[in-house]
């Protein structure tokens, strides 16, 4: 017990540090890459609290898109970065900033330590009620039946976000391919990571999809990780990303969103409610969403670090 | 039998971690990034090694240890390649012809 206390405090010392340094960092590159081992570490939290998967959303979406996102940020923004640097904010703002967020933070503790003893809690309820929902992970339970609604804003949120950095494109770019992944030249050790590693990686997510009904997995942690193995094969260099004025293309980035309202709609008939499933059909129901989910949302990510469409791969780095 | 297992396990697990342990003193002290890369890719590759092999008689769960395995295989394999990658990112642009004009090899990434 106790050498489990030294390691939890080792650990929480150690995101507290890095926290620190990532918000100190002068650099947007450094911060994000401390970023990145901050949400790993953030991810063993999660595992020692024994929630594991909200440590595998940490880990898929929270470290490792995210991060790739703010990178690729921080690299597009590079050349701005000194000009930026040069006007920042006087001493009275970023005090006041400053002042402010540790008063969210202070907040958020006080909360979290003054909740009555026991905390109110929902946990109980669910555990009841699972077993109405077929699945044996309460977390997908919850998130696909008791709180549907609240999965269903989530993934279709996802497509705004998208149009949103489509929107970023030149008006005469419109319709053409993301530009934003480089590939490296031929020829290098990525190249044979591409085309060893996706097999493996699209097992695991299919796995993760799977598995995600009854033990810790999911759409959004096994269509992170197909993302990730599109993702690499891009960068490779050994397919190109599509262009986005692709009829298939569109349809398949919708068609996760709209097969879940179309669950939810059929629902005012045939359950009496918006999301409801009809007695017995729940848990086929809540498989056949996440299944139609998983490549939509795994398209959509993947597209999201593409980035916007340009004219020409950067200097025809392809062929 | 469990016993000796147990003992395993600890030596095995240990010798694992001073290799990481070296592995970051290297990563520290090295002074360029390709010795320091060649510290840190070694305790990937020998260290996490060492922690699967000693953790391999303590898998309960059927077939874990195909999952223990993986996990070393794809760290070693990710590992390979990022050390290249930064290796190529590094090195001055000059050294393919420095190497061939010395009849000699660039260092092998890892």
């Amino acid at each position: 017990m106790t050498s489990a206390l030294a390691v939890d405090s080792a650990l929480v010392l150690l995101v507290l540090g890095l926290a620190l340094w990532v918000t100190a960092a002068r650099a947007a590159y450094s911060a994000a890459v401390g970023f990145v081992a901050y949400g790993l570490l953030l991810t063993i939290v999660w595992v020692r609290l024994a929630a594991v998967d909200v440590a595998m959303t940490e880990a898929a979406l929270g470290t490792g898109l995210t991060g790739l996102l703010l990178l690729g940020a921080a690299a597009r923004l590079a050349p701005y970065e000194s000009a930026e640097a040069a006007r920042r904010p006087g001493p009275g703002l970023r005090w006041l900033v400053g002042l402010l967020c540790a008063a969210v933070a202070a907040g958020l503790a006080a909360a979290v330590l003054l909740l009555p003893d026991p905390a109110p809690t929902l946990a109980p309820l669910v555990a009841e009620n699972l077993a109405a929902t077929g699945v044996g992970n309460p977390i997908t339970g919850v998130l696909l039946a008791h709180r549907a609604i609240d999965t269903l804003l989530e993934t279709v949120v996802l497509v705004p976000a998208l149009i949103g950095v489509w929107s970023l494109a030149a008006d005469q770019d419109w319709g053409r391919r993301p530009g934003s992944l480089t590939p490296l030249h031929a020829g290098s050790a990525l190249t044979l990571l591409a085309q060893v590693l996706p097999p493996f990686g699209i097992l695991v997510g299919v796995h993760l999809v799977w598995a995600g009904a009854d033990d810790p997995g999911g759409k959004f942690q096994g269509a992170t990780v197909l993302a990730a193995m599109w993702v690499l094969v891009l960068v490779a260099g050994l397919r190109e990303p599509p262009a986005v004025r692709g009829r298939s293309l569109r349809l398949l980035l919708v068609v996760g969103a709209l097969f879940f309202v179309g669950v939810g709609v059929a629902g005012i008939w045939l359950a009496d409610a918006f999301l409801a499933y009809p007695e017995g059909l729940a848990k086929p129901l809540i498989l056949a969403i996440e299944i139609v989910l998983t490549p939509s949302i795994a398209v959509i990510l993947g597209l999201l670090l593409a980035g916007p469409p340009v004219a020409e791969g950067p200097s025809g780095a392809r062929s | 039998m469990s016993l000796a297992l147990d003992l395993f396990t600890i030596a095995a697990v240990t010798l694992g971690a001073i290799f990481f342990l070296a592995g970051t003193v290297g990563l520290l002290r090295f002074p360029d990034t390709l010795t320091r890369l060649h510290a840190l890719t070694k305790a990937d590759n020998l260290g996490l090694g060492l922690v699967v092999l000693g953790l391999l008689p303590q898998v309960t769960a059927p077939f874990g240890w195909i999952g223990l395995i993986a996990v070393w295989l794809l760290a070693m394999l990710s590992g390979a390649t990022v050390g290249q990658l930064l290796a190529q990112a590094v090195r001055p642009p000059d050294w393919d012809q420095a190497a061939t004009r010395d009849g000699a090899e660039g260092p092998a990434g890892d």
